[in-house]
């Protein structure tokens, strides 16, 4: 008997997709896809609400977390909140896109069919339990994502994004299966479940580590972390810059689901060993993504760098407390903490940039200077949604930062304080290339060749207004009554309540 | 002498190897496409080794998985080829640099 209140969001979700495709086939309106999309989209935020608050009520059978087809597909706390979150991003992601595309002759329909399937894709990792129905769930988010990348057919640079990204992808792709392979060889289950309560006489063998290290090592590109990191700035200069907001953030946050599932769900019993590997991932992407981010001259380079450091901040508390053999549960919250706030944050940033550089026509920093003069609005939009990313209270970003901060300090030993360390210095590093933009745009002189005059008169589209101002909103909310999210991340953890 | 699951391993490993050397230094995009097959390959040969080494089905179900995922993989790769070789009639990967800093 199937569990069809659990899966509802699934189910709407594929039917939103198919539903999109099959406008694209009846109508010439193409951004009709979008609005078909996004009712879609809010349609599944009902049955998420609902699986939510199931628990309390006396009317609704059932109580989190819900399994289905044998414990390959759970529905918990921590992947309701995660569904939640790929919704949203993906909502935004949309109304970044409408006006993009429209200006310029791009292929519309099928934009919104692959942005929704890579969007599923996200949604069925969040609850896989399993490594088949993860790799099959990694690999719809990633396809979408090397064709959308690919979208100006016509720019010689979003082809070599498109192929670039395609290239290390299948690469990592093919690492992490040979993991799992090897996990499977070893231990005869591809159930997290199974896998945690292996045998010592399994988990003792090198092949056990091999394949566990192929694993976190393939779930690196997702998530844009050294050792796969190298596509992450040139992919985002040359994709449609949607869609470098939605990998950014979708993406990187699917893989981020991939590690949080791996690491604490397959591996929690063996955190002494992961531990040490992902503190070293770490420190290495936060410390390179932040010192060259600072030499950058394109902002959405400069924002790809950011987003390989920004994933090693998030990487932090796992390294720190499972390598000290700490309390996970707090590190876990961190991380999920994080991801909130920085997927607002960073799609706000985004939104700003796609506005200017609709206007601007460039995302040279050179030709973003003195911003202010023709587009104060966007200016202090910018600043904010920077300066957020730079960890600034009142702005949410602080609270992510004092998240990883406590979580990786609160381990109390040598593991953390070194990281906290680390990442207290490259937080100072990451604000001097944060603030150079800010400082760049606010007071630097317009070059000649553009013409304030002329771009103050553009108007901001009204889906990118929506975009910015739900965006707005919320950093500034979360960042006052930070609360919200924490509450949502003890939410999420309970599902590691008494495992330890 | 008998063929145990040590030779089947064996074998994946050198296939994953060999494809790994491809991907890494063949400069020709579709060679690099042919070189991620053997590596997938190789996968599908471990997981099928598995399967039979421990009586169960599941890993043979998992190559399945693994051959359908290559297949739409290779679908879109070959789609951006398509699009790079319109633009610039070269499948060399190193001419492809206009990305860097």
């Amino acid at each position: 008997m199937i569990d069809y209140h659990a899966i509802l969001p699934e189910i709407i979700l594929g039917v939103t997709v198919l539903a999109v495709l099959a406008t694209d086939l009846v109508t010439r309106e193409k951004y009709y896809g979008a609005i078909v999309g996004m009712v879609g989209l809010f349609a599944a935020l009902v049955p998420i609400f609902t699986l939510g608050v199931c628990d309390d009520l006396a009317f609704c059978s059932g109580s989190l977390p819900r399994e289905l087809f044998g414990g390959s597909y759970v529905v918990d706390q921590y992947s309701l909140v995660m569904k939640g979150l790929f919704i949203g991003a993906a909502f935004i992601a949309i109304l970044l896109s409408v006006a993009y595309l429209q200006s310029d002759r791009f292929y519309e329909g099928e934009y919104y069919f692959l942005l929704l399937a890579a969007l599923f894709g996200a949604v069925v990792m969040a609850s896989s339990r399993d490594f088949i129905t993860m790799i099959v769930g990694l690999e719809l988010v990633s396809g979408p994502g090397f064709l959308l990348a690919g979208w100006r057919k016509a720019d010689e640079k979003s082809n070599e994004a498109a192929l670039k990204y395609f290239i290390i992808g299948v690469i990592a792709f093919a690492l992490l299966v040979m993991g799992v392979s090897l996990l499977y060889g070893i231990s005869g289950t591809q159930l997290f479940a199974d896998l945690a309560v292996a045998p010592a006489a399994v988990v003792d063998e090198p092949v056990f580590l091999l394949g566990m290290l192929f694993v976190f090592l393939g779930f690196t590109f997702k998530i844009s972390a050294v050792p796969f990191h190298v596509w992450t700035p040139d992919v985002y200069e040359g994709s449609p810059t949607p869609v470098t907001a939605w990998l950014s953030v979708g993406s990187k946050t699917a893989g981020f689901v991939g590690f949080l599932s791996v690491a604490y769900l397959a591996f929690p019993t063996h955190a002494n060993l992961w531990g040490p590997l992902l503190w070293i991932l770490a420190i290495a992407s936060m410390t390179l993504g932040n010192l060259v981010a600072v030499k950058q001259t394109n902002i959405v380079r400069l924002l790809g760098y950011s987003s390989i450091a920004q994933a090693g901040f998030m990487l932090a508390p796992f390294g720190a407390a499972a390598a000290a053999g700490a309390d996970l549960q707090q590190a876990f919250g961190a991380t999920i903490i994080y991801l909130l706030i920085y997927a607002v944050m960073n799609l706000g940033a985004f939104g700003v940039v796609i506005a200017g550089g609709a206007r601007v026509k460039s995302y040279e920093l050179d030709d973003w200077a003195g911003m202010w003069r023709w587009a104060p609005g966007l200016t202090v939009l910018l600043a904010m949604f920077f300066m957020s990313l730079a960890g600034i209270p009142p702005l949410a970003g602080w609270f992510a930062k004092l998240a990883m901060f406590s979580a990786t300090i609160g381990v109390g030993s040598w593991w953390g304080y070194s990281i906290a360390v680390i990442a207290a210095l490259n937080s100072v590093v990451a604000f001097v290339y944060y603030s150079k933009v800010v400082k760049s745009t606010v007071f630097d002189n317009v070059p000649d060749h553009v013409d304030p005059e002329a771009l103050s008169r553009i108007e901001l589209a009204p889906t990118l207004t929506v975009a910015l101002g739900v965006t707005t909103i919320l950093v500034l909310f979360l960042g006052v009554f930070p609360g919200v999210i924490g509450n949502l991340s003890k939410f999420a953890s309970e599902i590691l309540a008494g495992t330890f | 002498m008998t063929v145990t699951i040590g030779w089947y391993m064996s074998l994946a490993a050198v296939l994953f190897a060999i494809g790994a050397a491809g991907v890494l230094t063949r400069r020709n995009a579709l060679v690099m496409f042919m070189s991620v097959e053997l590596m997938l390959n190789s996968v599908n040969l471990t997981f099928i080794a598995a399967a039979k080494e421990l009586g169960l089905v599941e890993g043979q179900v998992a190559a399945l998985f693994v051959m359908v995922v290559a297949a739409a993989e290779v679908t879109i790769g070959l789609a951006i080829l398509v699009a790079v070789f319109r633009r610039r009639a070269s499948a060399n990967v190193d001419e492809l640099s206009e990305l860097k800093g």
